[in-house]
């Protein structure tokens, strides 16, 4: 590590990643001061710190998690701000819509938190920044050589050609997926003159919201003002799953969008028809290619597959450790509405 | 291959029952022939004898990936299933092979066991690389003979019998014994009186369900055979042509471990078959199930062992009778014919009809079941015909009450397959002396929510890691229920116990009211 001088920039208290040098904290799990938040899932994002510091592009989408009275200061992307002895500036992490890696420089040395992150492209957010620093914390949700997506194009017309198949049997298509995010990178990418879409309600807030930002998505319908469903894609949350709120839509087919598709047991586990594999987090060649663009000297790795991605890099000569995520303990499950 | 591996796909991707078939029906009718007759070989549950171990697989398919062993087992962990971790870790696919499944099966896969390790390795490398990602998948089942795809046995049947235009029963019939999957074989299967061309062949067998609900619903008694249910190896003894033949319902040929059987099988009539269960037998009783463990596992039978573990076939049903089939015969008229079939003071004997007049008195002698060394009742209704597969209605089984303790939580392991990435296979203690000592494991018996419950309980209360075993702060009780007790000084506890299972979770109760290893010595006799 270059930073010898005492206390390290980052450290990790029982409320999560602190700087004191600058009095803040990335994704604090507690309530705190300052909250630096790199997004706004629920994972990363937890309502009842002082005052939150988020990019501009995801202002919007962190108000509908903290709530409408606390103070949040946006920044834009790229923006060097000063906060007690360090600087600190927000970067595109390609995740979801206001994404960000936080970058904190002092006295020459850098650190980054990549928060969420992906290399693929995505329509509905600016895409990853590869920084250079001296210590990079990353996440490892997919940090497994099993993980590697197959190209977007090709998941979006499989997602398609089930839909058609669905319709020429008279079923409704009913595609579970994160509601912040995920939902608007398919509706963004999905074919509207196939048929009808409509969306669960926290999908549709969300869709509002990015809509209102200028990102275009297909049109939607609340499923609350639908009748009709066969033929129709219905995007929900994946808590829907085996709902009352499910049966509405008479015969249909269900489907998962998730990273966790690329496992055969997760979606048998959900009784999911179908799985398609599509993640806003990176896979495990893009995880590697991502610590090697920051030519760190030393990677902190934590949400997700910490372990084996601290091996693989301490075996390839990386310096690396791993960082505790979240006080529960690991998780190696898909977590529904937290956790991408 | 396309087919094939595009057929596994689409039976793996939907849940309905309708679908699957509709699936199956159209592989088998697009599909030439031999392929027709591999697919439905591998879907039925049959596989080629061991190609190689999956140690090696493993290795190759580490080699390739280019990842050390110990990242291997990280993935297996995730994923659960060894096929698909190999497949996952391949690198992308550049092509895909459109050669039939007979070509992949016959002229690259069986040709496997017959090479020296390190052409296998270089033939399923470049196997893997001929394919893709799907494929790959489907041919590592192959492999690994662990090919199964959430079909069962009875919807493959229906689909058969919907090409062939015949009943599925009859279908059933025709796959059973000894078969080979050739283009000849489809046809003969497809053609209408296809002649029965396997002599060993059985029939298949008619499987009871647990009795659901109360014994008196059955209505009256007299309608009902009474049979004790004896736990050994459910058989058919086949005799024609001067040839005994003894299949297990596991579908295998098991004649050869059973001369007093094979002896039998010379004193039965031309054109015969029995269905009965193989026990341990002396003197007019079974010996514990234990014993047979002692013969089964021998590849030679001694003199000795034969002395001391004898068998016998306890037979309860007649299935071929002078050469004709009768299982359409109701059962009241199948078991007068055994009874006056079966030879005197031979390895038959007779499965014993239990007397009563009163369900009542039934169920007070089912109390003593546990001293008689059987299992419960099995209630057959005596104007059924033999039928295949599971199926309500005619046959149940009226087991004792099982046993129950309760136990408390004190290591968890990751399960496989569906069950990969959750904590789902726990071992529980018992209190000896003031410490918990291990029980029993079990797997079975929580809901998916339960299981999701105990996951995360296990992720926040894990004192300590032994590999994929977390022991966890011991604070969960559960009531186990299991069939049968036996000490076994192999175990910590001094006691093994037959399919323990989750009977409830005792969230009612604290750890320190989990029953002592007393309490559960009491249950021995
Ligand atoms: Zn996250
Ligand atoms: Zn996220």
């Amino acid at each position: 590590m270059a930073n010898n001088r005492g206390v390290p920039l980052l450290e990790l208290d029982p409320n999560g990643l602190y700087c004191a040098a600058g009095d803040f904290y990335i994704d604090p799990w507690g309530s705190v001061g300052r909250a630096v938040v790199t997004h706004a899932h629920s994972d990363h994002a937890t309502p009842g710190s002082q005052a939150y510091l988020t990019a501009r592009d995801g202002e919007a989408v962190l108000r509908a998690r903290v709530g409408p009275e606390v103070p949040i200061q946006a920044t834009a992307y790229g923006e060097e701000l000063t906060m007690g002895g360090v600087r600190i500036s927000l970067h595109p992490a390609g995740h979801v819509l206001g994404s960000a890696q936080v970058r904190i420089e002092r006295g020459g040395e850098v650190w980054v938190v990549s928060g969420d992150y992906k290399l693929a492209s995505d329509p509905t957010c600016a895409p990853f920044e590869p920084l250079r620093c001296h210590v990079f914390v990353t996440e490892s949700t997919f940090g497994l050589p099993i993980f590697r997506w197959p190209d977007a194009s090709q998941v979006i017309s499989a997602i398609h050609a089930w839909w058609r198949a669905n319709q020429q049997l008279r079923r409704a298509s009913v595609l579970f997926a994160h509601p912040l995010g995920k939902a608007q990178r398919l509706l963004a990418c999905v074919d509207p003159s196939v048929g009808p879409i409509y969306t669960h309600g926290a999908v549709e807030r969300m869709n509002h919201l990015y809509r209102e930002q200028g990102i275009v998505l297909a049109p939607t319908t609340h499923a609350a003002a639908g009748s009709r469903w066969d033929g129709a894609l219905i995007v929900a949350p994946p808590s829907c799953h085996g709902t009352a709120w499910e049966r509405r839509f008479g015969e249909f087919s269900t489907a998962f969008a998730s990273g966790w598709m690329r496992i055969r047991g997760t979606r048998r586990r959900r009784s999911l028809d179908r799985g398609f594999v599509i993640s806003d987090h990176a896979d495990w060649p893009g995880l590697l290619r991502a610590v090697e663009e920051t030519r760190a000297d030393c990677v902190w790795v934590t949400h997700g597959y910490r372990a084996p991605l601290v091996r693989w890099l301490a075996e390839h000569g990386q310096k690396a450790l791993a960082v505790e995520a979240h006080f529960e303990g690991e998780r190696d499950e898909p977590v529904e509405e937290a956790g991408e | 291959m396309k087919d094939f591996a595009e057929l596994y796909a689409a039976l793996d991707r939907t849940t309905r029952t309708n679908d699957k078939v509709a699936t199956l029906i159209r592989y088998l009718k697009a599909a030439p022939p031999e392929d027709a007759a591999w697919a439905v070989h591998f879907l039925i549950g049959r596989r080629p004898k061991r190609l190689l171990p999956s140690r090696r697989l493993a290795e190759w398919a580490v080699e390739e990936a280019g990842i050390p062993d110990w990242l291997f087992g990280e993935c297996y962990q995730a994923v659960g299933d060894f096929a698909e971790t190999m497949a996952l870790l391949q690198a992308p696919a550049a092509t895909s092979s459109d050669r039939p499944l007979r070509y992949w099966v016959e002229d690259r896969l069986l040709p496997l066991r017959d090479v020296d390790d390190q052409t296998r390795r270089a033939r399923v490398v470049s196997a893997w690389r001929e394919m893709d990602e799907g494929q790959r998948f489907a041919w590592n089942k192959l492999i690994t003979g662990e090919f199964r795809v959430g079909v069962s046995q009875r919807l493959v049947f229906r689909a058969v019998a919907e090409v062939a235009g015949t009943t599925p029963e009859a279908v059933a019939h025709r796959l059973m014994g000894e078969w080979q999957p050739t283009a000849e074989f489809w046809r003969q299967l497809l053609a209408e009186d296809a002649p029965n061309a396997d002599l060993s062949r059985p029939y298949p067998f008619c499987l009871a369900y647990p009795l659901e609900g109360s014994v008196e619903a059955l209505g009256d008694l007299g309608a009902w055979q009474v049979e004790w249910k004896y736990d050994g190896i459910r058989a058919q003894l086949i005799r024609r042509q001067w040839q005994t033949f003894i299949w297990s319902r596991g579908e295998e040929l098991v004649t050869g471990r059973f001369p007093e059987l094979q002896a039998l099988g010379a004193l039965l009539p031309e054109g015969t078959v029995i269905d009965g269960e193989i026990l341990p037998w002396k003197q007019g009783e079974p010996l514990p199930f234990g014993q047979m463990q002692r013969r089964i596992g021998r590849k030679v039978l001694g003199p000795k062992i034969l002395a001391e573990v004898p068998v016998v076939l306890v037979g309860f049903d007649l299935l071929e009778f002078q050469g004709e089939d009768v299982r359409s015969r109701p059962l009241a008229w199948r078991r007068a014919e055994l009874e006056k079939l079966a030879p005197p003071a031979s390895a038959l004997v007779l499965s014993p009809v239990v007397e009563a007049t009163s369900w009542e008195e039934l169920a007070r002698l089912r109390q003593h079941a546990r001293a008689r060394k059987v299992e419960g009742f099995m209630l057959k209704r005596l104007e059924s015909v033999y039928r295949v597969g599971r199926r309500r209605g005619d046959w149940w089984k009226w087991k004792i009450e099982p046993y129950s303790v309760d136990a408390v939580l004190i290591y968890a392991q990751p399960g496989t397959g569906r069950r990969a990435g959750l904590f789902t296979d726990y071992t529980f203690g018992i209190w000896d002396n003031g410490k918990l000592v291990p029980f029993a494991k079990a797997y079975s018996g929580l809901d998916d929510e339960e299981i999701r419950q105990v996951d995360a309980f296990v992720r926040r209360n894990t004192i300590e890691k032994f590999g994929p075993v977390h022991a966890v702060k011991p604070e969960l009780v559960f009531e186990l229920a299991f069939e049968g007790i036996q000490a076994s000084p192999r175990h910590h506890s001094g006691i093994a116990v037959r399919f323990p299972r989750m009977a409830r979770w005792r969230h009612d109760k604290k750890p320190e009211d989990a029953d002592t290893i007393d309490t559960i010595r009491a249950l021995l006799w």
